[in-house]
């Protein structure tokens, strides 16, 4: 083992990827673990970018990262309230429950 | 000879391998949202090997202690019937590993290529002896990157109003005003005319001359 090279960190970033997609076959009836599946996709994105910054010695990667992580604080939030008036609403997280828009 | 950065590199990420498995397939969402949390963490973790430091603390700050907090709160409030959201969890999983795995090992082939097994240049900026990454960063985010930085800050904004708006709901006993039905308001609902029969005025005893002296001064 040699130092850390950058397809590590890619192949990282493909591994993680990969889980959220099965993630979101897994649980396609669960909203909650779906958006955490979702999240898992950003950081997997996150990773590649920190793992660009670093291997090519340019910090703006992470400035995109930095951007990447407020929009998903923000998109979580909003997804979550969502979830929560939902609830409310139909007493239920499933995703089968949600058809109010098929005529 | 073993560098001990890319060994803790491994283990990083094969602790974050495993808990984000475990994050899709626990049973319970508040295990999820924990091995998220593990997921995350050790996500910070190589992120400080890689030299952003800035990240790797907000990641642990913004996503640890705020995001996962915020999912936490919320499995735990909901009253979720867990059974029926179980239902057919494996039916799907062939389809789903066939093409998470076809996606992983395109993506392998690809990126195991000797093009990217590079190393970080030694002449980059991160591996100067007195390097701050945060400095590097604040540089880059308040000239190169303000007007993004700044929509960043409207985003966070629409944000709070729009988690607010969703979930508020008034209290029942509070006074507020209703634009709509001010607008639809009619004459008819603010005035009431009442129709009354006339009555003759009785007039003071003293006020009744003076009265009458006037009313001949004017013929």
């Amino acid at each position: 083992m040699g130092p850390i090279t950058q397809s590590n960190v890619l192949v990282l970033g493909a591994i993680l990827f990969a889980i959220s997609i099965v993630g979101i076959f897994l649980n396609r009836k669960n909203l909650i673990v779906l958006l955490m599946a979702v999240e898992l996709m950003l950081l997997a994105v996150n990773m590649n970018f920190v793992g660009f910054s670093y291997f090519l010695g340019d910090p703006d990667g992470q400035v995109f990262v930095f951007f990447i992580l407020t929009v998903a604080a923000a998109e979580s939030a909003i997804g979550l309230a969502i979830l929560v008036v939902l609830f409310r609403n139909l007493d239920t997280v499933s995703v089968d429950e949600l058809d109010n828009l098929k005529g | 000879m073993i560098e001990i950065k890319t060994l803790l590199f491994y283990a990083f990420s094969v602790v974050l391998v495993f808990a984000a498995f475990a994050v899709i397939t626990a049973r319970n969402p508040v295990h999820a949202a924990l091995w998220l949390v593990l997921s995350f963490f050790n996500a910070a973790g190589i992120w400080m090997l890689l030299k952003a430091e800035f990240l790797a603390i907000s990641l642990v700050l913004v996503y640890v202690g705020a995001v996962m907090v915020l999912f936490l709160f919320v499995v735990m409030m909901l009253d979720i019937n867990l059974d029926k959201l179980r239902e057919g969890f494996w039916k799907n999983s062939k389809l789903g590993f066939v093409v998470g795995g076809l996606m992983l090992a395109e993506m392998a082939f690809f990126l195991l290529n000797p093009q990217f097994a590079t190393q970080s240049p030694a002449s980059a900026p991160a591996n100067q002896p007195g390097y701050s990454n945060v400095k590097e960063l604040g540089k880059l985010i308040y000239t190169d990157y303000v007007f993004p930085f700044e929509v960043a800050a409207i985003i966070l904004l629409v944000a709070i109003v729009a988690a607010l708006a969703l979930t508020l709901r008034g209290r029942k006993d509070s006074k507020s005003q209703d634009p709509s039905s001010q607008v639809l308001v009619k004459s008819g609902d603010r005035l009431r005319i009442v129709k009354m029969a006339a009555v003759p005025r009785e007039v003071p005893e003293a006020v009744a001359p003076a009265a009458a002296a006037a009313g001949e001064a004017k013929k």
